[in-house]
């Protein structure tokens, strides 16, 4: 494998980066603009080359002759060396879920740059301020993003993991005149940074007892007679838990070590996947342009902590535990976001719950997944999930952008039936509620089978609970649907264009997002991703049962949708009536960001920082000026002694004196 | 009767005293001036006579009489001089005012 | 002329010229040139020093100083002028150079500008002194030398407060060199066995190695306190948030640049290297009260209002980080210290310097009373966003890669510590450290959007004008040499890292 290729996946986004962030300015919007977009379609290029070989090339560092994939470390630089053996590294380690990531990664970046120069520009074709700006923070966000797939060790995923968020904070505050989005991306950045304390201290522990933050040392064997070559093995995740068990003190607080490890670790992939109770960032992260929300919000930033804990599986398969904490907070986040989604007004926030409840889906997948059933379906299952998701949810966003864009809203109550004036946007978002509600055979009703299978395998509370969701996907996504598409005729205000389909930069990506939606359920995932690289058989393993009932669920979902927003009627407001609280609850998303606010503004500002600026001020200052006072009093008190009196001067003498003639006779009596 | 050092030295002593009591109780300067002479001059007086009466074969203490004394012109030459210019500043001689330069 | 046993001394030879340059100078331009000029022969130096300690090291010199070379002062007392310097020495030169140069760029139009520079320099000059020195006396010396011009530069050129300020900055540092200097004289007096004479050097104290136990038990705290004052260390901090507010903005840069990291310096190039001992049974008080500085900073600097005062608080909480690694006794740790030093300096200058530059604009430093500066001065505005971005770790600036090291050698020191069951305060301590990078995040996300985003909040900013190219050039100096820490932090953990030498610290165990 040729090293200049993936040296080029990450220096060409970071070269724009820099040179637009520089340059930028003193271009024309337009050039900063296709500069991007065209760097972005040679990453674009580099990287569906890079797959190719990976996956279909065969070549001996790829995959072994019992056909099972192999990770290749294409390159590997001390970037800093802490000790002899604990070393930072910066590489490319090619994978199938690296190889997959980058193609996800890609392919979304570019149809995003690509319709952003569509977006980004009023009805009059006028390039919205810091066009340019844009362009550069995109390039930086798909730099950070594919150096964290690509990470050979933990803590360069760490280091890009942490250049994600801070491009994601200035994503979302791009508007960073509005003061909803400045606080958006604060809060993004500062629940995100909440989670990484988890995640570093995880990432501690497990490289003090391991020695290393080598992915390939923890989960991998070197391959014999190749260098840089590595097979996923259990074994050497059994290795590192029985380190854990041998050292001084294995149990921590009633929790092996190993465990608190992974699941400080997986609290980090639950700030970054905005999984219970650190997704609030997510829904207030829309306030970015739609774009940034298709990219970083739905299809790549967002699944960084999937991502994470697939990467480690072979350890968290290690400790039961984790996996079950990790199966308990998806399957809850799920159904949360999933309730919260069927009432929301705003059509980015459903799509924003919708995301999470997706996320959670592929976290359940991940909990559930053991190699005894079916050889890990819930791992392929995951990933596979991730991919259609990224595709669907990244097409259902662009979608949105069009009609938010059209219309200048977000609230569907300015859209209603808009089917006739955008019948382009109509048709691709159509496709992506299909995909998205699991119907056959579009890409989504394949993924998500995978995972209903293999929470079947696994108990049947998680099977139900997981299909239950899924009937609830199916009905919120189809009421956005109608909300938007039917329900009433579009009524078009004097003096105002109608809404119509938008330039073709935009219209494209829709199209093609749509097409891939439609046939990537039929790539055969598990020939290409499975968690130790056996190719697995989809096929053969394909429950017909689930399948079916799956549909249903779905069909169930849809029609209720149909029946209650089809036309414009009363059984919305009937329900809503029939039950106040919990359509109260659901509207206030339970009250988290009520509970967060309480907790910095009441808790923390007014309860720990003040009361420790007061201390600091009063107190500790106080003492320090008190030792000014108290000199400053002392030499009040002694100063009359100077009185200025001659006279006065003299009798002290002369009693001093005669004091001092009394003691000496005295002592000589 | 013979005179011995006793007869010069309580007279002196005297002086002395009297010189400390005018210093400490009189407020104007000039006042104050005299009686530091007076102090002034009852040690010279001392000095001379423990030159007489204790060493009589030695002179340092009758030399160093007359340099206190002339010493002691030049210093009140210098002291009035300083009293009138500081009259002419205040308008004033009395001490208990002058506290001006305290602390 | 470059020979090597007189280099050192060019750090003191040329900020001593510039004095005698600047005092000659009849104008401004004048007095910039010399500053400028100077500034950069600095640097030069500086850089020249790296390049030949790196070839000196790389040729398989591992003696723990290098350049090193006495003169004798005063024979009774063994006071010399000895002079020498290793890795970190060299990184702390270099840094006070670097701001020393853009600290002239940042008070280009500064009033009375001959008094301005004269004190300046010379505070630089007992900076650079201070650091070339291996001579406890000297050393002491040329910390004093650094100490008092911050008096009058506050006193004559600051703003606010500036008598209260200056007063309080001045006593609280003297108070702190009054430890220092009972503590200095006590090593002084133990420095040798018996027999041999009595001395003042460094090196020469570390490998006699005689310093008497429970001596070691009063002088460690003595100068650990001392030092530890100028470092900003917890209940000696408050000199620090009025000191700062109300400074110029080249003192500010300086002072919380170098001046600071003196402190750092000394704590562990006296307190712990002269007395490893006292250092590892009584680390766990300091542990303590650093470990406190770095969460308290940062708490109260989420609350604070003016600008000043939170970058104040956010260096007592990354100084705080940095005695809190050095107290750590391990190699890892100690290296992030030192690299933490280089960062803040270099950090904490380019804050100072934007702060006064926004200052100098609006004529207030309280964010409640700005707002949308991103609209108005770009540049600088960009310039404090990528501070902050640096100040909360972000990869690819310096305050990630020291914050991310000191994480891991006093994570080691602390597991190491509990799997011994010796304890879990280092554990429990790191833990708390490293929930400072939340809050940090905070306090400068907070800050950014309240200054920068958001609407214009006073229309009169509208018409300001941004950065001349004076301020550019200090700025992007700064933001250049942060992102080259952040980039390639290898070269400078190397750097530092030779110094730990196993001979020096075998006491320890490390």
């Amino acid at each position: 494998m040729d090293i200049i290729i993936p040296i080029l996946i990450l220096a060409i986004p970071l070269f724009m980066f820099i040179f637009l962030g520089l340059c930028g300015m003193k271009m024309s919007y337009k050039l900063a603009g296709t500069l991007g977009t065209l760097g972005m379609g040679t990453v674009l290029v580099l990287s569906y080359l890079t797959a190719f070989t990976y996956f279909f090339s065969g070549a001996p560092e790829f995959i072994n002759a019992a056909g099972e994939r192999l990770q290749y470390l294409v390159f590997d630089q001390t970037w800093l060396a802490f000790t002899e053996k604990l070393v930072i590294k910066l590489g490319f380690l090619l994978d199938p879920i690296s190889a997959m990531m980058l193609v996800v990664i890609t392919t979304i970046s570019f149809m995003v740059h690509l319709y952003s120069m569509g977006y980004m520009r009023d009805h009059h074709g006028v390039y919205e301020r810091g066009f340019q700006r844009f362009y550069a923070f995109l390039s930086l966000f798909t730099f950070s993003m594919l150096g964290l797939v690509v990470a050979p060790n933990i803590f360069q995923m760490y280091i890009f993991w942490e250049l994600v968020g801070a491009s994601s904070y200035l994503l979302i505050g791009f508007y960073y005149t509005k003061p909803s989005a400045v606080s958006a991306s604060k809060k993004a950045f500062i629940v995100t940074r909440f989670a990484d304390l988890g995640f570093l201290i995880g990432i501690l522990t497990l490289s003090y007892y391991t020695g290393t933050f080598n992915f390939t040392e923890l989960t991998s064997i070197p391959v014999e007679g190749m260098t840089n070559v590595f097979q996923v093995s259990g074994n050497t995740a059994e290795g590192v838990r029985s380190i854990f068990a041998n050292s001084a003190a294995p149990v921590f607080m009633g929790g092996s070590v190993l465990t608190w490890a992974l699941v400080l670790i997986f609290m980090g992939g639950m700030g970054k996947s905005a999984m219970m109770p650190l997704h609030i960032w997510l829904p207030d992260a829309m306030e970015g342009p739609t774009p940034v929300s298709a990219l970083i919000h739905a299809a790549t930033m967002v699944v960084a902590g999937v991502y994470l804990v697939a990467r480690l599986f072979p350890l968290y398969l290690m400790e039961e535990t984790s996996l079950v904490i990790i199966t308990v907070v998806g399957a809850l986040t799920a159904l949360y976001a999933a309730m919260v989604a069927c009432v929301q007004i705003d059509i980015k926030r459903v799509l924003a719950f919708s995301t999470i409840s997706q996320i959670a889906f592929m976290m359940v997948s991940l909990g559930v997944a053991r190699p005894e059933f079916h050889h890990g379906l819930g791992y392929m299952a995951s990933m596979f999930h991730l991919f259609t998701h990224a595709m669907f949810k990244a097409l259902l966003f662009l979608g949105a952008g069009a009609l938010i864009h059209a219309v200048g809203s977000n609230d569907y109550t300015a859209m209603h039936g808009l089917r006739k004036h955008m019948p382009i946007t109509h048709i691709t978002f159509l496709i992506g509620c299909l995909a998205i509600a699991g119907i056959i055979p579009f890409a989504g009703f394949f993924s998500k089978d995978e995972i209903l299978s293999s929470c079947n395998e696994y108990s049947w509370v998680a099977y139900l609970w997981m299909s239950l969701v899924a009937g609830m996907t199916a009905f919120y996504m189809f009421r956005l649907y109608y909300l938007i598409f039917w329900w009433k005729e579009h009524k078009v205000h004097e003096g105002h264009h109608a809404p119509h389909d938008q330039a073709w930069t935009m219209t494209l990506p829709l199209v093609l997002l749509a097409a891939i939606s439609c046939v990537a359920g039929f790539i055969p995932f598990g020939n290409f991703v499975t968690w130790n690289g056996h190719a697995y058989d989809f096929m053969a393993h394909f429950n017909w049962s689930v399948a079916t009932v799956s549909l249903v669920v779905a069909l169930v979902g849809i029609g209720l949708a149909t029946v209650m927003y089809r036309k414009e009627n009363e059984l919305p407001a009937k329900f809503r009536r029939a039950l106040p609280t919990l359509w109260t609850w659901c509207y206030k998303r339970f009250y988290w960001d009520e509970l967060y606010i309480f907790i910095t503004h009441k808790i923390i500002f007014n309860c720990i920082s003040r009361p420790l600026a007061w201390f600091d001020r009063h107190i500790i200052d106080g003492t320090m000026d008190a030792f000014a006072t108290l000199t400053n009093k002392a030499s009040e008190a002694i100063k009359p002694l100077q009185s200025g009196q001659i006279q006065m001067y003299v009798w002290y003498y002369l009693i001093g004196a005669l004091a001092i003639g009394a003691i000496a006779v005295a002592c000589l009596i | 009767m013979e005179i011995t050092a006793i007869y010069y030295l309580v007279p002196a002593l005297i002086m002395f005293c009297c010189g400390v009591y005018g210093f400490i109780t009189r407020k104007n300067m000039i006042a104050m001036l005299i009686s530091l002479e007076l102090m002034l001059n009852a040690v010279d007086i001392n000095f001379v006579v423990f030159n007489r009466f204790f060493y009589p074969e030695q002179m340092e203490g009758m030399f160093f009489t007359l340099f206190a004394i002339a010493i002691a012109a030049a210093e009140t030459a210098l002291a009035i001089a300083i009293i009138i210019n500081i009259f002419r500043a205040a308008k004033n001689i009395d001490v208990r005012s002058l506290n001006e330069m305290k602390f | 002329m470059f020979s090597d046993t007189y280099i050192l001394l060019y750090f003191v030879a040329i900020p001593l010229l510039m004095l005698a340059g600047v005092a000659l100078c009849r104008n401004i331009r004048q007095i910039r040139t010399v500053a400028v000029i100077g500034s950069t022969a600095l640097i030069a130096l500086s850089v020249v020093v790296l390049l030949r300690y790196l070839n000196l090291r790389s040729g398989g010199d591992m003696s723990p100083m290098l350049f090193v070379n006495s003169w004798t002062w005063f024979e009774p007392l063994h006071i010399n002028l000895a002079i020498g310097v290793d890795g970190i020495s060299i990184a702390m030169l270099l840094l006070s150079s670097i701001i020393l140069f853009t600290g002239s760029f940042a008070s280009w139009t500064i009033e009375q500008p001959k008094e301005f520079f004269l004190w300046l320099i010379l505070l630089s000059t007992g900076v650079f002194g201070f650091f070339i020195s291996v001579d406890m006396f000297t050393m002491f010396m040329f910390y004093e030398v650094a100490l008092i011009p911050m008096y009058l530069l506050i006193g004559v050129w600051g703003s606010g407060r500036k008598n209260y300020s200056a007063m309080k900055l001045t006593l609280m540092l003297m108070g702190g060199s009054a430890f220092l200097m009972l503590g200095l004289i006590g090593i002084y007096y133990h420095s040798a066995p018996a027999g041999s004479p009595l001395t003042w050097n460094i090196l020469e104290i570390a490998s006699y190695n005689a310093i008497p136990q429970n001596w070691q038990y009063f002088l460690f705290p003595m100068t650990f306190v001392g030092f530890g004052v100028l470092g900003a260390m917890f209940p000696f901090h408050t000199w620090s948030p009025d000191g700062h507010a109300s400074a110029p903005t080249a003192v500010s840069m300086l002072h919380a640049g170098v001046l600071m990291k003196l402190g750092g310096y000394g704590c562990f190039r006296v307190a712990i290297y002269l007395m490893p001992f006292a250092a590892k049974e009584l680390a766990w008080i300091f542990l303590i009260l650093t470990g406190i500085s770095v969460v308290y900073g940062a708490f109260c600097a989420c609350v604070k209002t003016d600008l000043k005062y939170i970058n104040a608080y956010s260096s007592v909480s990354h100084c705080g980080l940095v005695l809190f690694a050095i107290l750590m006794l391990n190699t890892t740790a100690m290296t992030g210290a030192i690299m933490q030093m280089l960062s803040h300096g270099l950090m904490t200058a380019l804050f100072f310097a934007l702060i006064g530059m926004i200052y100098g604009r609006t004529h207030t430093r309280e964010i409640t009373q700005m707002g949308g500066m991103m609209q108005i001065l770009p540049y600088l505005s960009v310039c404090y966003v990528i501070a902050g971005m640096a100040s909360l770790g972000l990869p690819g600036l310096s305050g990630f890669v020291a914050e991310m090291t000191i994480f891991v050698g006093s994570f080691k020191a602390g597991m190491a510590d509990y799997l011994a069951g010796a304890g879990s305060l280092r554990l429990v301590f790191t833990i708390i450290a490293c929930c400072s990078i939340v809050i940090t995040a905070v306090y400068i996300l907070r800050v950014v959007g309240k200054l920068l985003l958001g609407p214009v909040q006073d229309e009169h900013h509208r018409q300001l004008t941004d950065a001349t190219w004076w301020e550019r050039t200090a700025t992007a100096t700064l933001i250049l040499c942060v992102a080259a820490i952040g980039c390639f932090p290898d070269f400078f953990n190397n750097l530092i890292n030779t110094t730990f030498s196993p001979a020096i610290f075998a006491v320890l165990g490390m």
